[in-house]
């Protein structure tokens, strides 16, 4: 046991002594140990019309460490896009997902990229968890050609064709219909895939989730919906907006599981779970309890409506990436310094890619009339005078 | 005009460019009026309508606090939560609620937040809300309820902060669709809506909530409906416009005079029922017209305005009605100094419609 920590942290350090250049900085110092560990989660999940998972987890050195970076990017990259924000270089909406990191790269960890995601506005981690770049995110949040939907789209519309990322929406609840419509497609096509439909507690008073629900439950749909539960629909509490918050329970005939979305490991394994069980039985309902640092967009200060000591209690005693890293530190898989050394690999990462992104131009203007339709039908552009048709368009 | 603009300076410019109109031929008597914004005339409105009417009751997303607009400011300390309260997330639920609310008598303020969320109440407000009085012929009616919804461009606003959607209810006879274009008019406005026995549509352009600063009266007054307004008097073309379009449409006037046109400016204010006579009056003047409006070109209200004109002025017409409005695409992004109807478009249009 000694000697294989030992092993591990020899190789470790041996990787950190090379000096971090920019060619450096994408290759992590993250032992590739894969000797199983067992942790148990926070809490027990808590279980509707179904048998909940145990709470005893599988990891090991490697998945943790990656668990780690990936959460302290996204935590580093929303901060970074809220200065951007401030300093007017990302306009229009901006809904940042500090806080919730661990809901995106546990469920990522328990899913391949065959299986779709689908969420709401508060895209931008869900976006990178499912292989996104920091390029492609700064480019987008700034409208630049870079973005991963060209410039077009904005904060609250990233998708991403090759891993299944149907994205990215703005009205509220809208996206969850249409993650059940994915899953029937994946049922029909018989690709032993499963859809995730995210969505927020002040969504879960939607209308058309409980259609969306049914149909699924009707037809047997490897449809798994996930209500992030930040606990506030904007500005409004969850005890004000919904009779149950047990959102896990809403879906009645369907089963459901409570999660505490803080614990990247009980995430990932509520994720397998759901999976395992969306293939077999049809939809299945899981509630994240998680929590956003910041207010609900960056026009939000987040503090009307809650207050201060509460935010500061949740970093305190639950944030996802503190619980990472204490874990890592008693299983000694890195030494404090060590992590304090990626933090800033990725600080540099994060502000090279602005750096970056800031070069790229915005879309040329004929891109205001790309894409309405598909190619070949066209939309017309008049002059100011609408007298003549100066151009059709692609 | 075309130009390419850094984001941020277009935006910049566009900001600085919108003044509130002057109301200055507004018939409402001038007691005591203090200088406010719209959102603060707005508020007015609506506290004066919770006080005046102990049936009265003020509901949608967020509204206790105040409003994302701040329009319901103070609004439930005054009035308690049981007539000013906030709803769960479901624009269906309000409208179908509200319209219930009104049937039974009771005045239904109803505020959805953003004009671009009111599509899963349309089904509500057309098939419902329009057709109660008719065909229960006359023994129901829900007219009791107003529903306020923030429209239009607001800079950044993106595709779904800044869409006009006024042309699809204005094809839905049986209700009504009003947009103020400033905070004296707003108020009267909306009290005229509210004590309305018709279920009202009522618009707020965003981007003039806090930007338009106007002198209101702070009695309780109300302001006709279904008469439109000439505002700028004119004699080579009248120009037909509402809302916030409008402080774009009387720069282009402005600049236009420079130039020897002389145009008339109408402030439509109802867009269903509209007022046709004062527009057709205005043209038979003119003989020339223009609307503007941020809504796509294709199928917008200017559209109605166009075929109803022609239809009754066809003879003294000297050219053909100008439409500068929104492009026919989706609400863009980055894009949106392209997009909309701006002063520059406006004066082109002014010019070739005279020369023409």
């Amino acid at each position: 046991m000694a000697l294989s920590h030992l092993a591990s942290s020899s190789s470790r350090s041996g990787s950190l002594l090379k000096p971090l250049s920019s060619a450096i900085s994408l290759r992590r110092p993250i032992s590739t140990d894969t000797t199983p560990i067992t942790v148990e989660t926070s809490v027990p999940f808590t279980a509707h019309q179904c048998e909940a998972p145990s709470r005893t987890v599988q990891t090991n050195a490697n998945e943790l460490l990656t668990f780690f970076r990936d959460m302290a990017l996204m935590r580093r990259m929303e901060i970074a896009a809220d200065s951007l924000y401030k300093a007017k270089l990302i306009r229009g909406f901006c809904h940042l997902y500090d806080g919730q990191e661990a809901v995106a790269v546990g469920m990522e960890a328990a899913l391949t990229k065959k299986d779709c995601i689908i969420t709401a506005y508060r895209d931008h981690c869900t976006f990178m968890a499912r292989g996104g770049t920091l390029l492609e995110v700064f480019a987008e949040l700034m409208g630049r050609q870079a973005g991963c939907s060209r410039g077009k789209g904005g904060s609250m519309h990233f998708y991403k064709k090759d891993s299944n990322f149907y994205g990215g929406h703005g009205i509220v609840g809208a996206q969850v219909p249409l993650g059940c419509g994915l899953a029937f497609a994946q049922k029909y096509c018989k690709d032993e895939a499963v859809t995730f439909a995210l969505y927020g507690d002040g969504a879960a008073n939607q209308g058309q989730l409980f259609e969306a629900l049914n149909i699924s439950a009707l037809w047997d749909l490897p449809a798994i919906l996930v209500c992030e539960n930040n606990h506030y629909g904007m500005g409004t509490a969850e005890w004000r907006a919904a009779k149950s918050p047990a959102y896990y329970k809403r879906g009645d005939y369907a089963p459901g599981l409570k999660v505490d979305g803080m614990d990247v490991l009980a995430v990932k394994q509520a994720c397998a779970f759901a999976k395992e069980h969306a293939l077999k039985n049809g939809p299945i309902i899981l509630e994240m309890d998680t929590y956003r640092y910041h207010g609900h967009s960056m026009s939000d200060p987040g503090s009307t409506y809650r207050t201060r000591d509460e935010i500061t209690g949740v970093r305190q005693e639950r944030d996802p990436i503190e619980r990472i890293r204490k874990l890592i530190l008693s299983h000694d898989l890195a030494t404090e310094k060590e992590l304090k050394d990626m933090e800033k690999e990725l600080r540099k990462e994060v502000d090279d890619a602005i750096a970056q992104a800031k070069e790229n131009p915005v879309p040329e203007s004929s891109e205001l009339f790309t894409n309405v339709y598909a190619k070949g039908f066209n939309v017309e552009s008049f002059g100011a005078d609408r007298k003549e048709v100066r151009a059709t368009l692609p | 005009m075309a130009l390419r603009n850094i984001l941020g300076k277009r935006f910049g410019v566009g900001l600085a460019g919108r003044r509130p109109l002057s109301t200055a031929t507004c018939d409402v008597e001038s007691g005591n009026a203090k200088a406010i914004n719209l959102y603060s005339a707005i508020n007015q409105a609506l506290l004066i309508a919770l006080e005046t009417d102990p049936r009265a009751f003020v509901f949608g997303e967020d509204v206790s606090f105040g409003g994302v607009f701040r329009c319901t400011t103070g609004l439930a300390d005054r009035f308690g939560k049981a007539r000013v309260f906030n709803t769960p997330l479901c624009e269906q639920g309000i409208v179908g609620f509200g319209i219930g609310l009104a049937a039974m008598g009771n005045r239904a303020i109803a505020e959805i937040q953003f004009a671009d969320y009111i599509y899963p109440a349309f089904d509500q407000i057309v098939n419902e809300a329009s057709k109660f009085r008719y065909r229960s012929g006359n023994q129901f009616n829900c007219g009791g309820l107003t529903i306020r919804a923030p429209y239009g461009a607001v800079g950044h606003g993106g595709h779904y902060h800044s869409q006009s959607p006024e042309a699809f209810f204005c094809h839905v006879p049986g209700i009504k669709v009003v947009i103020p274009r400033s905070p004296r008019q707003a108020k009267g406005l909306l009290l005229s809506c509210i004590r309305d026995p018709n279920p009202v549509v009522f618009f707020e352009p965003k981007w003039l909530y806090r930007l338009a600063v106007e002198e209101v009266p702070e009695h309780d007054y109300m302001l006709p409906l279904s008469e439109a307004e000439v505002i700028r008097q004119g004699s080579d073309i009248t120009l037909v416009g509402w809302g916030a379009q409008l402080s774009i449409m009387e720069q282009a006037c402005i600049e236009a005079e420079r130039d020897g046109i002389f145009c008339e400016l109408i402030d439509l204010k109802t867009l269903i029922p509209w007022d046709k006579e004062t527009v057709e009056a205005s043209v038979r003047k003119t003989g020339r017209v223009l609307i503007s409006h941020e809504a796509p070109v294709t199928g917008g209200f200017g559209a109605e305005i166009s075929a109803s004109i022609v239809e009754r002025c066809f003879l003294r017409l000297e050219a053909p009605v100008a439409r500068v409005c929104g492009l026919d695409t989706p609400f863009p992004l980055v894009f949106e100094p392209f997009y909309m109807p701006t002063k520059n478009k406006i004066l082109d249009a002014i010019k070739a419609t005279v020369n023409y």
